[in-house]
């Protein structure tokens, strides 16, 4: 599918999701609704968005967004799903990690860096960081005046 | 460094691997779960060189964080540099003159070709042949060289900046590569003769640490570790970045998927990489090397995404800017990361011995994967 119709046809599908320009459709919906557009964008032959190529996580100081680049190997098209997260105390979203098996070590990345929980994620440990790693490093507002140096 | 933590009322025993074990090419920690011999479960423990590359990078400008890249891989540091330079030069919209394409084409396929020539001495190595080491290192050697005459350096290259590349060919390079292509036609003969028809060699490797194309497209590997199984997604033929689409190569694709087949795909992509470089050696265009760019590079407002072909897969650049000139924030999507959770199950119900040909069969080079 082309971006246009790729773009329409999201569009008639999830009405409440919001659109914005650049190299990718992007598809901005909310956090709560992720495992539903998820399965819809991965089951529905349609799309066949069957492969996962990325996973990460914004900090907008206010708030949190998960990315998801999605792609699909029999279209070759590609689609960018974020998923806003509002609350920044306890940021918690549904995993994804039964549809793309691959998100289950970016999901412990993301968790790792940004301390957003994945919900229903069966192992959900730090990745990099040890166990007792106090705070969550790539926040804007992590605080570590021992190992980051200032330029 | 192998020792044994536990044993567990099972029979099962849980056995480290690394996190300084020579077969894991760095600092890489296994704990796995061993029944007997047969491996049950294998868990990577990661973090060791992690030096926070993305948080760095929110730190450093536009010019700046690409050097940084050039010690995540270090063995395609020039593709690293170059897919950052490709997302900062979509947020620029600078038009790069044509001989910086070619010659960054021409970089990266030497890059491709040096770290395969490494892979398969270590490969050696790890199974038990000291001589691929030597035959894999006169080839990369001859590369190196050519590398340090243009770029000064011989591992982490920062050669290819936004805009184009640093400073123009050393007036020596046409003709050693010319030189060094018919060497390296003269001598790959070597490579099969001495592992590919090796009877021990395929003893370790054939239907060893099999992977089907569904669990590879699930788990995300790209690169020569999912070609063994038959999954195409070489990036320079899916989505062509700076003149791939005008060259003539083919995709390797093996379909066995075990650790075989993932050898065969890295030794005949090197020829593929000689094809390419025959193709460009003698049409290098004259003119600019560099386009004209500002100093202080600022980025419009937006979102900036660049994947490439490495040596190993995939490499996505994910930028953010802000409009300053410090990029807001920066995701790499490694190649190695998403290869290295294969390895579970490419491991699983295999015996410990194998594990090694596994892990150098993924060539995993570690602080990509720890960034």
């Amino acid at each position: 599918m082309t971006k246009e119709e790729l773009k329409s046809t999201l569009t008639t599908l999830f009405p409440k999701a919001t659109f914005e320009e650049n190299a990718f459709v992007n598809l901005n919906i909310s956090s709560t609704e992720i495992l539903k557009i998820c399965t819809e964008l991965k089951e529905n032959p349609m799309f066949d968005f069957d492969s996962l190529v990325c996973l990460s996580c914004v900090d907008w100081k206010t708030h949190f967004t998960i990315v998801y680049l999605l792609r699909s190997r029999s279209f070759k098209h590609e689609l960018m799903v974020k998923a806003k997260i509002d609350n920044h105390e306890n940021a918690e979203i549904e995993t994804v990690r039964n549809l793309w098996m691959t998100a289950h070590w970016h999901e412990r990345e993301a968790f790792d860096f940004f301390g957003v929980k994945f919900l229903h994620h069966p192992d959900l440990r730090r990745l990099f960081n040890p166990d007792d790693w106090d705070g969550f490093p790539l926040r804007k507002d992590y605080m570590d005046e021992v190992n980051i140096v200032e330029l | 460094m192998i020792d044994v933590l536990e044993t567990k009322d099972t029979g099962e025993f849980i056995i480290n691997v690394g996190p300084q074990h020579p077969s894991t090419h760095g600092v890489l920690h296994l704990i796995i779960t061993l029944d007997g011999e047969m491996i049950k479960d294998v868990d990577p423990q990661l973090g060791y060189i992690h030096r926070s590359i993305e948080k760095m990078s929110e730190k450093l400008s536009y010019r700046q964080f690409i050097y940084v890249t050039s010690r995540m891989d270090y063995l395609s540091s020039h593709i690293n540099n170059q897919a950052c330079s490709l997302a900062v030069e979509q947020g620029l919209g600078v038009e790069l003159p044509p001989r910086a394409k070619v010659i960054r084409i021409m970089m990266a396929e030497l890059t491709r070709l040096a770290s395969h020539c490494l892979w398969y001495g270590s490969t050696g190595l790890d199974l038990g042949a000291v001589t691929p080491f030597f035959f894999g290192f006169r080839e990369r050697d001859e590369i190196l060289d050519m590398f340090e005459d243009t770029c000064g350096a011989r591992l982490t290259m920062n050669y290819i900046v936004p805009g184009g590349v640093m400073y123009d060919l050393h007036p020596d390079f046409q003709k050693k590569l010319k030189q060094f292509i018919i060497n390296f036609k003269k001598n790959f003969h070597e490579y099969h003769d001495l592992l590919s028809g090796n009877i021990i060699f395929q003893n370790r490797t054939k239907g060893v640490g099999y992977i089907s194309p569904q669990d590879v497209i699930a788990l995300g590997c790209t690169g020569p570790v999912a070609r063994g199984s038959g999954v195409s997604c070489d990036i320079r033929k899916w989505y062509p970045y700076e003149g791939y689409e005008n060259l003539q190569f083919d995709e390797i694709l093996e379909t066995e998927g075990d650790c075989f087949a993932r050898y065969m795909v890295r030794l005949r992509e090197m020829e593929q990489s000689i094809r390419i470089l025959e193709q460009l050696v003698d049409a290098i265009p004259e003119g600019e090397f560099q386009a004209k760019t500002k100093n202080v590079i600022k980025l419009p407002k937006g979102e900036y995404y660049q994947k490439v072909e490495t040596a190993r897969g995939e490499l996505g650049v994910y930028l953010i800017s802000d409009g300053t000139q410090y990029p807001y924030r920066v995701k790499y999507r490694s190649p190695n990361f998403s290869n290295l959770f294969a390895m579970k199950t490419m491991a699983v119900g295999q015996k410990i011995g194998d594990l090694v040909s596994v892990m150098a069969m993924l060539d995993l080079v570690i602080p990509d994967i720890d960034r």
